[in-house]
């Protein structure tokens, strides 16, 4: 038995139409259509491509949040694919996208293998690459006959569970995903050399190639600090005794929002500290020193600042991943605007 | 200053009835070791277990390893202001118990100390699963203050040592290695058409568990100073700390530090050697500001074209690490950064914490963050119960049948960050 793949492509790949034609919605035939005869040359005799999904690109950005993904999903499901193939898209930007989402969509809700392939300078890779893999295609369809064999070749790998290398070997866009090997040379006789060809102004070689870095400006200034509702948020661990929501010494993967409400300071018998990267002995003994509770509530009461939320917000910080650190800010930020917070005080540690 | 290390081979240890070394197997008698360990009142027992490489084992909570060293000619003793009076060490002749190790071990001090394991997958991530361990099992008195456990941990580690050391005496090294670094007027006119390099080291000092003694002095309280690089070698270093399991700088680590011998590979071939910075990891932004001024002054000063740069431990350190870089090269001295790094399990998020354009040479470590199964074990040297709170655990990580999952940072020296070991990461 073959091994079952889907293939996803726009009305244009589809021949259906161009830009007048953009508005087709979802449809899904058996066999190949389009490009699928290449994906079908390049999979080989083991490989079927069972389906082929077709969306207009304009139907697909216009409904992106009104359900047609599932709706796809629903469609490809049926045929109980083991791989699956969007695109390419090449330069194509709306086509892109729809390639990403789909493909990313597949591989996260039916867990099953997912490749595209798009030009570097389509708006879709920068969304997805970290998800998905892109093949490197060139910016017109005149690249197909090379496109294709490398999404082939990529998806099989995938299929059959072998391990992927690198994106020079794969063909696929650098997703900036760091991955662990065991280098011939051990990293101190490698900078030895590297800072000796540094010096005599030879090429440079970098392990980690600087990432650009998501810079958050901080906020105008509060006007009116007397009728400004505060909330505390840290990063230094502090949890109720027992961490109840069992929050981590390391690398965090939730955070925890807990009531002070008519507390005038924290206690050492309500609160604790869970955080692996300091010296727990002080903040152990006095809660405040992390979450100032004490000295809000003073401030509180002087009026100098109109109202301490009845809760904190906390989480580990030392060795957790910044997209984690980021996803717990969307995640409570909501709460803290629907709770009309003005400003909140960010304690460190 | 010149220095001749004279190592000892060890292949395998075992319990005696005299603490000795005899073709190439350490003899170690448990009783006499325990009774010096035990000599100190802060401790109310202690035994000791032996644990080799291949065998079913796993070590835990790990606190510090140190290698057994010998002064035998020249001025000081190994860890100089501790074992012994402070004396300036770093000439003469030292011999070391090459291929053993004291690994203390004992409950949690704080979260940060780490696994060994002998053998299985994660044996091939930690240096010291490819050693002779003689296990310091400690059992702190009632009601121990941390700090003060955490003191005597650190004692019982160097006194194992330096009581295992003496076994050196009267032996005759299987291999000797001579380093020399002249005063730097003299080292620079030495090698007039090579590059000249220095190391940065930047010793963790950020507070308990996350301090380093330099001459007993606690690294907080220094400002940068140079180093001739041979005074490491006899102890001038030692490890009170355990940072994050996977790059502690563990006292073997100063003793061995990579950087050092690797430059010292290097020196008369490729570039001249002419010395080593150090500065510590203060948590204070003052601190962070001044030691990396005079970081930067103090290269300019000894007239370095290129720098090596390594920390210890991840987070607030990387921004020492940073403003190091940074100042450095603005100085007019090249660096290259050595680092591990903690992108998440999922490796998509930033590696440091905080970064600098200056930094476009940077050699990794590898990913801190990977999650490995760690298989049960026949024999556990120390104990398993605080697994779920050390670094790179969680609640939930451990199985019944006794074994665990966990990041790669619970594990000793996995991704230390001076180059010691192997492990990269790469950009996929």
């Amino acid at each position: 038995m073959p091994k079952k793949v889907v293939h996803y492509i726009n009305q244009f790949f589809a021949g259906i139409g161009g830009e007048d034609k953009a508005d087709y919605k979802p449809e899904i035939r058996a066999g190949i259509v389009g490009p699928g005869l290449a994906l079908k040359a390049a999979l080989g005799n083991e490989y079927e491509v069972v389906a082929t999904v077709i969306c207009g690109d304009n139907y697909f950005g216009s409904n992106i949040d009104k359900g047609v993904v599932p709706e796809l999903l629903e469609m490809i499901k049926k045929y109980q694919p083991e791989g699956f193939v969007a695109g390419p898209a090449f330069n194509a930007g709306r086509y892109g996208v729809a390639c990403g989402t789909i493909a990313k969509a597949v591989q996260d809700e039916l867990k099953i293998p997912a490749v595209t392939g798009m030009y570097t300078e389509n708006p879709g890779v920068d969304m997805f690459k970290k998800d998905i893999y892109i093949i490197q295609t060139k910016d017109s369809s005149a690249d197909m006959r090379h496109a294709m064999p490398k999404l082939a070749a990529l998806l099989k790998k995938q299929m059959a569970g072998q391990e992927v290398l690198g994106p020079k070997e794969e063909g696929y866009i650098e997703k900036g995903i760091r991955v662990n090997y065991f280098n011939e040379r051990r990293g101190s006789e490698r900078a030895v050399d590297l800072l000796v060809a540094k010096i005599k102004g030879e090429p440079i070689y970098t392990d980690y190639p600087l990432p650009v870095v998501d810079k958050v400006s901080p906020a105008p200034a509060l006007k009116d600090l007397a009728h400004a509702r505060i909330a505390l948020v840290t990063s230094g661990g502090i949890v109720p005794q027992g961490n109840p929501d069992h929050i981590e010494s390391s690398s965090a993967s939730k955070w925890g929002k807990y009531s002070i409400a008519g507390m005038d300071h924290a206690d050492k018998k309500d609160f604790m500290t869970v955080h692996g990267g300091y010296d727990r002995a002080f903040i152990t003994e006095d809660p405040d020193l992390c979450i100032p509770v004490d000295v809000l509530r003073d401030l509180e009461k002087k009026g100098f600042i109109g109202k301490l939320m009845d809760y904190f917000i906390t989480t580990t910080g030392t060795g957790t991943a910044t997209n984690s650190a980021k996803r717990f800010a969307e995640e409570f930020v909501p709460i803290l605007k629907k709770d009309q917070v003005d400003a909140v005080l960010l304690v460190s540690t | 200053m010149k220095l001749e290390l004279g190592k000892i081979h060890i292949h395998d240890v075992q319990f005696g009835e005299k603490t000795k070394i005899e073709n190439g197997v350490l003899y170690v008698n448990a009783k006499e070791l325990e009774a010096e360990v035990l000599k100190d009142d802060r401790l109310a027992g202690c035994h000791i277990e032996v644990a080799r490489p291949g065998e079913s084992v796993r070590i835990t909570p790990v606190k510090d390893v140190i290698e057994p060293r010998l002064k035998v000619e020249g001025p000081g003793c190994v860890f100089p202001g501790i074992m012994g009076k402070v004396t300036e060490v770093g000439k003469g002749v030292t011999y070391c118990m090459d291929g053993a190790c004291v690994v203390t071990v004992g409950k949690i001090v704080g979260f940060q100390e780490g696994v060994i394991d002998m053998s299985g997958v994660a044996a091939d991530y930690c240096p010291f699963s490819k050693t002779q361990n003689v296990c310091v099992v400690m059992e702190p008195k009632e009601g121990l203050e941390t700090h003060v456990y955490e003191a005597a941990g650190r004692m019982a580690g160097l006194t194992a040592a330096t009581y295992l050391a003496k076994a050196l005496k009267g032996m005759t090294p299987d291999e000797t290695i001579t380093y020399e670094t002249k005063p730097l007027l003299e080292q620079v006119a030495q090698y007039p058409d090579l590059p000249r390099v220095g190391y940065i080291h930047m010793l963790q000092s950020q507070g308990l568990l996350h301090d380093t003694y330099y001459y007993g002095v606690d690294a907080k309280q220094i400002v940068p100073t140079i180093m001739y690089p041979t005074e490491i070698f006899d102890g001038a270093i030692v490890s009170g700390n355990c940072v994050a399991p996977c790059d502690k700088v563990t006292t073997y680590h100063h003793e061995h530090n990579p950087v050092i011998e690797d430059l010292f590979k290097k020196h008369g071939k490729t570039l001249n050697f002419v010395g080593v910075v150090l500065t510590n990891e203060n948590v204070f932004l003052m601190d962070k500001e001044r030691h990396s001024d005079m970081v930067a002054k103090l290269c300019e000063y000894m007239g370095l074209e290129g720098a090596l740069l390594t920390e210890e431990g991840y987070g607030n350190p990387d921004t020492d690490l940073m403003m190091n870089c940074r100042k450095v090269t603005q100085h007019g001295t090249k660096v290259v950064i050595i680092t591990d790094e903690f992108p998440g399990r999922d490796g998509k998020s930033y590696s440091l914490a905080d970064l600098t354009p200056e930094a476009d040479t940077m050699i990794s470590c590898g990913n801190g963050n990977i999650v490995l199964h760690f298989p049960a074990m026949d024999k556990i040297i120390g104990t398993q119960e605080a697994i779920e709170m050390q670094i790179g655990g969680w609640v939930g990580c451990k199985h019944e049948d006794g074994s665990f999952d966990a990041e790669i940072q619970i594990i000793i020296a996995s991704t230390i960050a001076n180059g010691f070991n192997h492990l990269c990461a790469r950009q996929y």
